[in-house]
Parts: C-alpha cells; structure tokens; sequence
C-alpha cells in the first residue's frame, strides 16, 4: 500500500521565541527547527504498517528550503521518497491554503492512506488533515491511538474525552490524524541516514500546483500572553530556593 | 448573514459542559456586535429553551443518532446555509476537532480553533488563540465571505454566565441518505478501570518533559515521597511509557483539583492546564521563565530542576521532622 505522511517544521521545542520587528510572528533566525512531534508519531506509523503490509511511504512537507533538514531525517528513518513544496512565505498561506497545497500535491500520488500529526506544535489549529481530507473528497479518522488493515478498509481507534475511545472503520482511501504515543519512535540507522542521500526529493511551488494564497484567517499580532494569576517567583540558589518555598508552603499556603 | 449561531454538543441527551462556556461566549459576542444569538443541537432542545436566545434549531435525523463527522457536516452545512449566521461557534471538543474544519471547509473557510477570548473592532470579531503550546497568543482576524467559524477553549467563558430568557425552538430535519456516511464507528470504551484514583489524592508531584531521561524519574519519587504525594506526569511522560498511562493529567487523562499541585519541568500545554488548574494551589518548577505553567502557578522556582528537586527533598525533610 502507498502511504503519504504529511510532515511539518516546527521551532525546536526549547527554542526562546522572540517577537519579530513586524509584530505578527517569530523571529525566525536565530532558534533551531524539528519534524512537529505529532508528524514523528505519524510518519512512525507508516512505516510501521509498511513493514508490515509492503508498499511505500512518501513524505510530503510544505516550508521552506530550511524543511529539508526535516525531510532527509524522514527519509534517513525510512520514507521512501519525498516531495518538498518549497515555498518561503508559507505565513501567506492560512491553514486552509497549505491544506490546498498539500491536496494538489497528494492528489497526484493516489495514495491508499494519508498521514499526518493531529496538530502542530507552533499554529496548533489541528485541523490540517480534517481539511485535507474533505478537498480530497476522503473520509478521515482524527487522534487516532491504532490503525489496523482490515478487508473493507481499515479499523482505528479513536482517542475521545476522559479516557474513553472508540473504534472506526471506514474504507480506503483515507486520511487519518495520528495521536503522539500511538507507537515508538525509532531512530535513524547510519545506514539510513546514507541511504537517505540518494532517495527522491521531488521539489513542487505553489504557482506549480496553481495554488495562490487567499488566507481568511490572517495572524494580526502576536504577544506574551497575560498572567491570570500573581506568581509569586522565589529567587536564590537552588536550596536557598527550595527552603523559601517550603516555609512559604508551610505558614502561607499551609498545605504540608 | 447576520446573527451568531451556536452549536450546542449532547451526547444521549447530557449536554456536553463546555456548550455553556460557548453559548456565553456567544451570548457576549452578539451582545457586542449588535446581533441575536442562536443555538443549534443535534438532540433535544431540553434546558436551551429557558435560555436568552432567538430561536432554537433541534436538528433530526435517524442518521445522526450516532456521531459521524460525514453526517453531522451533510446536516450542519443545510442548516447553516438556511439560517446564514454570520458568525458559527463551537465548543473546542473532541467531537468539534473532527468535524468543524470540514465544514468550514464547505465554506471555504478557517476554523479559528481553541479560541480563548475576542475583542471587537469596527463591528467585527478578532479572536484570541494561543501558538506554540501557550507560550504566545495570537490575534485572528477573520476575512473572506461569511459565516466564520471559531471554536472556543474549555474554561475560557463561565458557563454560570448565560443569559436566562425564552427561546423558540424549531425543529429542523436535514435530507440525509446513508451512503454519504463512509465511516462505521462502534460503541465506545474504556480501556480498563483505573488502578490509580489521582482524582483523590491531597497533594500530587508531577513531572514532565524537563525530566529528560526515565532514569531521572527517581528524583521525583522522591519528592513526592517525602511530601507524601501520589505521582502524576504529563503526557509525553507517558506516551514515552517513563510512568503508566493511569498516572497523567490532562485533558486525555485525569482532571484533579488538590490541595497542592507541584508541576516539575512541566511546560503547561494547554492540554495539561485543563487537568489541573483547579488545583488550591498550584507550584511550577521550570528552567523557562516564559513557560505558561507560570501562568496558573501560584510559587514559581525559575530554575535547574535537577538541583531545585533534591534541595527541595531536604528541605521537605527538615520541615517534617
């Protein structure tokens, strides 16, 4: 079976964000960038049922030339090929534009299952597979905890509120967003990180895939959130620290 | 297009608490955009009716009596394009996240999800969303053709301030067939009764990501050892199997509200606060000043969690002997 995993850069998870001069966004130059945790899972699990079920694994990320980094990695851990929509001003494009890119760029593969983390790591709007999903005129499954091949399709289970879930099933092809923790996330073999050398990076834009931004939902300005609460900062050493903190427990809050 | 229109969610007849917290949303937002609020259920209209609203949409169809995104997106996007609302709000929940960006999409437009608030300029919404896992907010501005979509953060309106009225309920019956539903869900399921009740303990000691390794988990036993505290994590703790999935705490594990929460190298995702920001009072031990657990936290310690957490095993110690 052919399966797409849509795969997103994110900031590294430590980076300190600092507001860019424009006041809408990050300052992109000086922190590091990963694969979105949620995507990890979910590339995971492609290959997973690959080595299980035969076929291929493509990865498919739209950012900018910085993303490549991201893409070797997933070929380095065992992505078949890849396909890179580079495109620079990806802030242009709101979430429904990039899951337009996405869809055009997917539309071509015919894959039998598409997928993707449930949300990303810095928009967070957790929506791009459900969208991708309806512009591919697919059923989907979202925070998905198992997917499992059966004769009509496939069987997944569905993370619902307060420890319940629940199984689906639905027919194929199909896109699915993949819950962090659904497996165990391998590592790259130094044989993987050469072999990645050489596979396939197919390189598509936005004016190729004939998709203009139009965004609805545009970021107007980004800012430290407020506190709700008044955090009391106990400063010092780490014992100095640590003895003010249980005094204050003990005869201000008078919890120990 | 005028008026907001809000989607209520019930499961076999009990109303899903986070309905309130967005029909209050809903109730202020039209209050300061000058429109009327609606309310839309797939269910009965039950307690709605005592409620200040313009009328009431029960929508009915033997093909949602069991969720299914294929059938709630066919049954909303008839109503909407029969009522045209210029504004849609959702609860943020599980159900929501499935189904709400595929309708928008119907519209060609963006859910703006999670939202935790709104400001109103020139007659129109701006809502506030947080990025990065809560370390930012974000103010959305909303264009292209009406309605707009935006599904609201649990907590972030009081339910206890809906508006109390009469309503006028309507009942509507979308067409439906039953191929256009692809996917068979079954019943759901726990996956097993909990061995560990968090939900009673006095004082909870939870770690996160900032632990770094499972052979650091020790450190925190420890700490909750000497406060006599049960042990808890975040979710990466747990998805990465250093702790038992039946000791997190969060929106897919536990909701507690202790004595005392004492976060330990816990970032505070949303996902996490949701599940302890109930806590009496609640202390954060972090390296990232910015962090949002300093957000809820009532006693920060900015600082290495490896030398704060056994100073503060000490200093415990000392205090109880």
């Amino acid at each position: 079976m052919k399966i797409l995993v849509s795969i997103k850069q994110v900031p590294s998870r430590d980076s300190q964000l600092r507001i860019d001069a424009s006041g809408r966004w990050i300052q992109e130059n000086d922190i590091g960038f990963e694969i979105n945790e949620p995507d990890a899972y979910a590339l995971e699990e492609a290959l997973r049922l690959k080595e299980k079920h035969g076929g291929e694994v493509v990865a498919l990320c739209a950012g900018p030339a910085r993303a490549s980094q991201t893409i070797r990695e997933a070929l380095a851990k065992g992505a078949d090929r890849a396909i890179h929509i580079e495109e620079e001003n990806l802030p242009a494009f709101d979430t429904l534009g990039v899951a337009k890119l996405l869809a055009k760029a997917a539309d071509s593969e015919k894959p039998d299952l598409i997928l993707t983390g449930l949300q990303s790591d810095d928009l967070g709007y957790g929506q791009t597979g459900v969208v991708l999903a309806e512009l591919l005129g697919l059923p989907h499954g979202t925070i998905i905890m198992a997917v499992e091949i059966i004769d009509s399709g496939i069987r997944v289970k569905r993370e619902l509120e307060d420890g319940w879930f629940q199984n689906v099933e639905m027919p194929l092809p199909a896109v699915l967003t993949i819950q962090s923790g659904i497996n165990k996330l391998r590592y790259a073999t130094l044989m993987g990180i050469k072999k990645a050398k050489t596979k396939e990076v197919k390189r598509l834009t936005a004016a190729e895939l004939g998709v203009t931004p139009s965004p609805t939902a545009s970021i107007e300005r980004v800012y430290l959130p407020q506190r709700t609460k008044q955090t009391q900062l106990i400063e010092g050493s780490a014992k100095e620290a640590a003895a003010k903190l249980v005094e204050k427990l003990r005869f201000e809050a008078r919890v120990i | 297009m005028s008026g907001v229109l809000v989607v209520m969610e019930q499961r076999a007849g009990v109303w899903h608490r986070m309905s309130w917290e967005t029909l209050a949303a809903a109730q202020q937002l039209a209050a300061q955009t000058g429109q009327t609020v609606s309310a839309a259920v797939v269910g009965q209209a039950g307690e709605l009716v005592g409620k200040k609203l313009d009328r009431i949409y029960t929508v009915q169809h033997q093909l949602l009596a069991t969720y299914t995104a294929d059938g709630f997106t066919a049954a909303l996007e008839q109503l909407i394009r029969k009522v045209t609302p210029s504004i849609m709000l959702f609860p943020h929940t599980y159900q929501v996240r499935d189904f709400a960006p595929k309708l928008a999409t119907r519209f060609d437009q963006v859910l703006v999800s999670d939202a935790i608030g709104f400001h109103v300029e020139s007659g129109a919404p701006i809502f506030v969303r947080q990025l990065f896992q809560g370390k930012l907010n974000a103010d959305v501005k909303l264009g292209g053709g009406e309605p707009h979509f935006a599904s609201i953060q649990t907590g972030a309106f009081r339910a206890d301030q809906v508006a109390d009225g009469t309503a006028q309920v309507e009942q509507f019956a979308p067409e439906l067939t039953a191929n256009i539903i692809r996917a068979k869900p079954q019943e759901p399921f726990r996956e097993s009764a909990r061995a560990v009740d968090l939900t009673s303990a006095d004082i909870i000691v939870s770690v996160g990501r900032g632990i770094k390794d499972k052979d650091n988990i020790p450190i925190v036993e420890e700490l909750a050892k000497a406060l006599g505290a049960e042990l808890a994590a975040s979710r990466p703790i747990c998805d990465n199997g250093w702790l038992p999935m039946e000791r997190q705490v969060g929106s897919s594990g536990q909701t507690v509200s202790p004595k005392m929460y004492l976060a330990v190298g816990i970032s505070g995702a949303i996902q996490h606060l949701v599940g302890m920001k109930g806590a009496k009072t609640i202390v954060a031990i972090n390296k990232d000043a910015n962090a949002p657990i300093f957000e809820v936290a009532d006693y920060g310690i900015v600082g290495d969690l490896f030398e704060v957490v056994p100073a503060l095993v000490e200093e415990v110690k000392k205090a109880k002997s």
